[in-house]
């Protein structure tokens, strides 16, 4: 047992390497690959200028750089569900593999062929239909995302399947219901346009590096307007989106929903914390606060999550209980602890049938397979995400997300009406704060959404835990360390790469 | 019913499998680089692969996808338990990515040594053990599966590799390191042809790819026949209504009731065979569709190998250790329903391979020289 926490837990830590470093590449390719587009777009409309040629192409060489590296570590993201979580690839394989494969036979292939058409098909192919290739290029990465992440959202809230005990696993049972849920399509917008905002930061980052010390005005200024644009756009967009989403997760995973908010107890007229200091403290049913300290907005949880500041927000702690208040009604949601005593009649169900093929305990089964994860468990405090990582992860991303709309905003207004501003060293050093906040923002977000969730695998049926290979944790430990060493390696060499190529054109 | 998308998937695992294989001949030329001993020979080569690697990672990719949506048990099983082999795989990969878009770059840090080192132990290693994991495919593997452990809190991991090695035990399979050999040198040979096709760098540079094409492909020889050889002699397990089987030359036998798997493989060998031997021959110019030739080959000898793996009731991943946890596309698939949705989905495979087709056409219609290699952003 203690060898399978310890593989759990470095299995968890791999994954969420790769993941973290996966996103460290793939927002810029997201939206800089549009910027791109978008840049050679105009390069054409005006009659093939020189100035747009010379900008498309280098923001296009940065991409390029950035790219390859999102290439290497997707690559271990999509065989780390075999290698290291191998019961979940048979439990709900029947469902993830699908969006796994659409994504690589609509998206890699489209990708992989066309971005070697606009990095090298200059001379080899008319202007028109390199021009395709990019926007294709860029098509095809946001189709990636597409589909990684309506696998994503299933994980978080598993529809259009049901259980088959004869296989001892998952079947879908409406492809439409998995590929359209509602929280793919908001996790989609969601991510994407974080990615057009993170890269708008970029653009404007680097453009107020080049035009302070680099004395490249003429470069910066229309790559600000085209960034800033396709950023702002990309920032009203993934709010707009953000707020569905954690509405969605009000819902579908309240228990995420409270550790996001940090309410542990819950009311009415309930609080919105701007900010606070976590009490490391507070348990399940112990008196402490949960909070050292905090600043917050009464009412403003309760309207903004149920449309009335007199709406009830439950806690942790109701949760558990299975207490909700909906509408002025006292709702029962299912304790934790009958969830718990379910959970276990549903897996000796299953193992049963998996014996007998009784009637009697597919019926059992089909009862309490709602709650099947939580068998696996044995006391409900197990079963509450690190609330202090997520909120603070939560709350950083929704405070460095107000700093990137404003320098966006204000990049933009720079851009049209002072543009004999933007070479002025507080504005350079503003820009670049907001491309390092953009990407802190980009993985808190990611922490939210995967921390959050714990100890889900896939929510409510499967824990992290059960999900696992029958591997040693000196095993994991060795390839944790490996990739951690092969990523900071790219890691290294992609930031000074492009550093020496944003330096070549200041020099130019 | 199910058996039919069972089928149909197969195939298309069997089409992914082997365009893989062809594609290969990236990875194969890539360890031809350091017999180029001329800067500018090396610097054509390497723009000539590097135009073409995100093809052969893709398929790859696209591969290991397909077999989790359509064979999850499969995926599951042999991820999960020849682990340590498909880490090793995955590394040889991963330093692939951005070794050719970093290796001239200012500012690399590591220098350009460094990235075609990762250059070549991808394309020597990638080969290697990609043969060697479809070999297990083929000989067997030692793991045991049993579903119910799902419902057992304590150790819940229902396919589980019996030994310590998780996959690494198949390296010291001469059986199975033969087949990575022989992918090796084909991919050689492929990646030499490719480059004669694609590249003009003179007469000696073309005389170098010839001869390494030819090398390469004389030890490929041999290496395939033995392997073929040992397959066909080999037992395979096959699911009956008692269960699973062992049955003595089963590949022979698949080949036999197969027959159009058997056409395949002549077919295969004859074109792989004819585009070595069009290459001694032609001592001043590449082969008129050699590569295409070779390539085209390849499929269909990987693809006829994939058949009589999985056909015919054949278990595709035999357990050594317990024959009834062997893995058959009938007890390894999805389920019907997943199985027709994706088979919509493969509808679009015909658009796929179009677009690949046409965009490969524009831009090798012309064969890469030096001064193509002057423009911003060339590796």
């Amino acid at each position: 047992m203690t060898d399978i926490i310890s593989t759990v837990d470095w299995s968890r830590w791999q994954f969420a390497l790769t993941a973290c470093y996966h996103w460290l590449f793939v927002p810029l390719t997201l939206g800089l690959s549009v910027i791109v587009a978008v840049m050679e777009s105009i390069y054409l409309k005006k009659g093939r200028p020189d100035k747009w040629l010379k900008l498309t192409k280098f923001w296009m060489s940065l991409f390029a750089i950035n790219f390859v590296c999102g290439i290497a570590t997707g690559i271990i993201l999509e065989f780390e569900f075999g290698t290291n979580w191998s019961n979940y690839s048979w439990f709900v394989g029947d469902i993830f593999g699908a969006p796994l494969a659409i994504e690589g036979l609509f998206a890699f292939f489209l990708e992989a062929t066309f971005v070697v058409v606009m990095l090298f098909g200059w001379k080899r192919v008319s202007p028109g239909f390199h021009l395709t290739a990019t926007w294709l290029t860029a098509i095809g990465t946001s189709l990636s995302a597409l589909w990684i992440l309506v696998a994503n959202a299933w994980m978080q809230y598993p529809v259009g399947m049901e259980s088959n005990p004869d296989t001892m696993r998952n079947e879908m049972s409406d492809f439409w219901a998995v590929a359209l849920s509602p929280v793919a399509m908001n996790k989609f917008f969601h991510t994407v346009m974080s990615g057009w905002a993170l890269s708008g930061c970029f653009v404007l980052g680097v453009s107020g590096w080049l035009a302070a010390f680099g004395k490249r005005c003429d470069m910066a200024v229309p790559s600000m307007k085209v960034g800033g644009w396709v950023g702002l756009v990309g920032i009203i967009l993934t709010m707009a989106a953000g707020h569905g989403s954690i509405l969605q997760v009000s819902k579908s995973q309240p228990m995420k929903f409270a550790s996001l908010e940090g309410v542990w107890k819950g009311s009415t007229n309930a609080e919105l914390t701007a900010f606070g200091l976590v009490n490391p403290a507070k348990k399940l049913n112990n008196t402490e606060n949960p909070f050292i300290f905090k600043v917050g907005a009464p009412g403003v949880l309760s309207w903004a999550t149920r449309g009335s500041s007199d709406a009830f927000i439950p806690g942790i702690e109701d949760i558990i209980a299975g207490r909700d208040i909906i509408d002025g009604k006292e709702v029962n949601t299912v304790s934790y602890a009958e969830r718990i005593l379910r959970g276990k009649l549903a897996l000796q169900a299953l193992a049963d049938y998996g014996e007998t093929h009784s009637d009697e305990a597919l019926q059992t089964l089909r009862e309490n397979y709602e709650f099947f994860g939580y068998g696996y468990y044995d006391n409900p405090a197990e079963l509450i995400p690190p609330v202090g990582m997520t909120y603070y992860a939560y709350h950083i991303m929704v405070a460095g997300g107000m700093y990137m709309l404003l320098i966006l905003a204000g990049g933009l207004l720079l851009a049209y009406y002072r543009p004999d501003t933007i070479n002025k060293k507080w504005w350079a050093a503003a820009a670049m704060l907001a491309l390092v906040v953009s990407w802190i923002v980009s993985q808190s977000g990611w922490v939210c959404a995967e921390v959050g969730r714990q100890p889900w695998v896939i929510q409510n049926l499967m824990p992290t835990r059960a999900a696992i290979s029958a591997v040693s944790p000196e095993g994991v430990k060795t390839t944790f360390w490996a990739f951690a060493v092969v990523f900071t390696t790219l890691l290294a060499a992609e930031i000074s790469i492009m550093i020496n190529k944003i330096r070549q054109v200041a020099r130019k | 019913m199910i058996t039919y998308f069972q089928n149909y998937w197969w195939f298309l695992i069997s089409v992914l499998g082997a365009a893989l294989v062809s594609l290969l001949f990236v990875q194969g030329g890539q360890t031809l680089l350091p017999s180029l001993k001329h800067k500018e020979d090396k610097r054509l080569a390497i723009n000539a692969l590097g135009r073409k690697w995100e093809l052969t990672y893709t398929t790859l990719v696209v591969f290991g996808a397909g077999f989790f949506a359509s064979f999850p048990l499969f995926y599951s099983t042999s991820f999960g338990g020849a682990w340590a082999l498909w880490m090793l795989i995955l590394f040889s990969f991963v330093i692939q990515a951005a070794s050719y878009e970093f290796r001239r770059k200012r500012g690399n840090l590591y220098g350009t040594g460094f990235y075609d080192f990762l250059l070549l132990i991808n394309g020597a290693f990638g080969c290697i053990l990609l043969g060697v994991a479809v070999g297990t495919m083929i000989f067997g593997a030692e793991f045991t599966i049993d579903k119910v452990n799902i419902t057992r809190i304590g150790s819940p991991v229902i396919s589980t590799w019996a030994n310590p090695w998780n996959g690494l035990e198949a390296i010291a399979d001469w059986r199975c390191l033969l087949l990575g050999l022989a992918i090796l040198f084909l991919a050689r040979m492929n990646g030499a042809l490719f480059l004669m096709q694609s590249t003009d760098g003179g007469s000696a540079y073309f005389g170098r790819l010839r001869r390494r094409a030819m090398t390469s492909g004389i030890i490929f020889v041999p290496l395939i026949v033995l392997f073929l050889g040992v397959v066909l002699t080999s037992p395979t397990y096959v699911s009956t209504p008692d269960g699973i089987v062992c049955r003595p030359y089963g590949y022979l036998a698949n080949y036999t009731s197969l027959w159009w798997a058997g056409v395949a493989l002549l077919a295969g060998v004859v074109a792989v065979l004819f585009a070595l031997m069009g290459t001694i021959v032609n001592k001043h110019r590449p082969l008129h569709y050699g590569f295409l030739l070779a390539g085209g080959g390849t499929m269909l000898v990987v693809m006829s190998l994939f058949w009589v793996m999985g056909y015919a009731n054949t278990s595709f991943f035999p357990s050594l250790t317990d024959p009834q946890s062997s893995l058959t596309i009938a007890n390894s698939s999805s389920s019907l329903f997943t199985l027709r949705a994706m088979t919509w989905v493969s509808a679009v495979l015909p658009v796929v391979i179009g677009y690949i087709a046409y965009v490969w056409h524009r831009m090798g219609s012309k064969p890469i020289t030096d001064s193509d290699l002057s423009s911003e952003g060339e590796y």
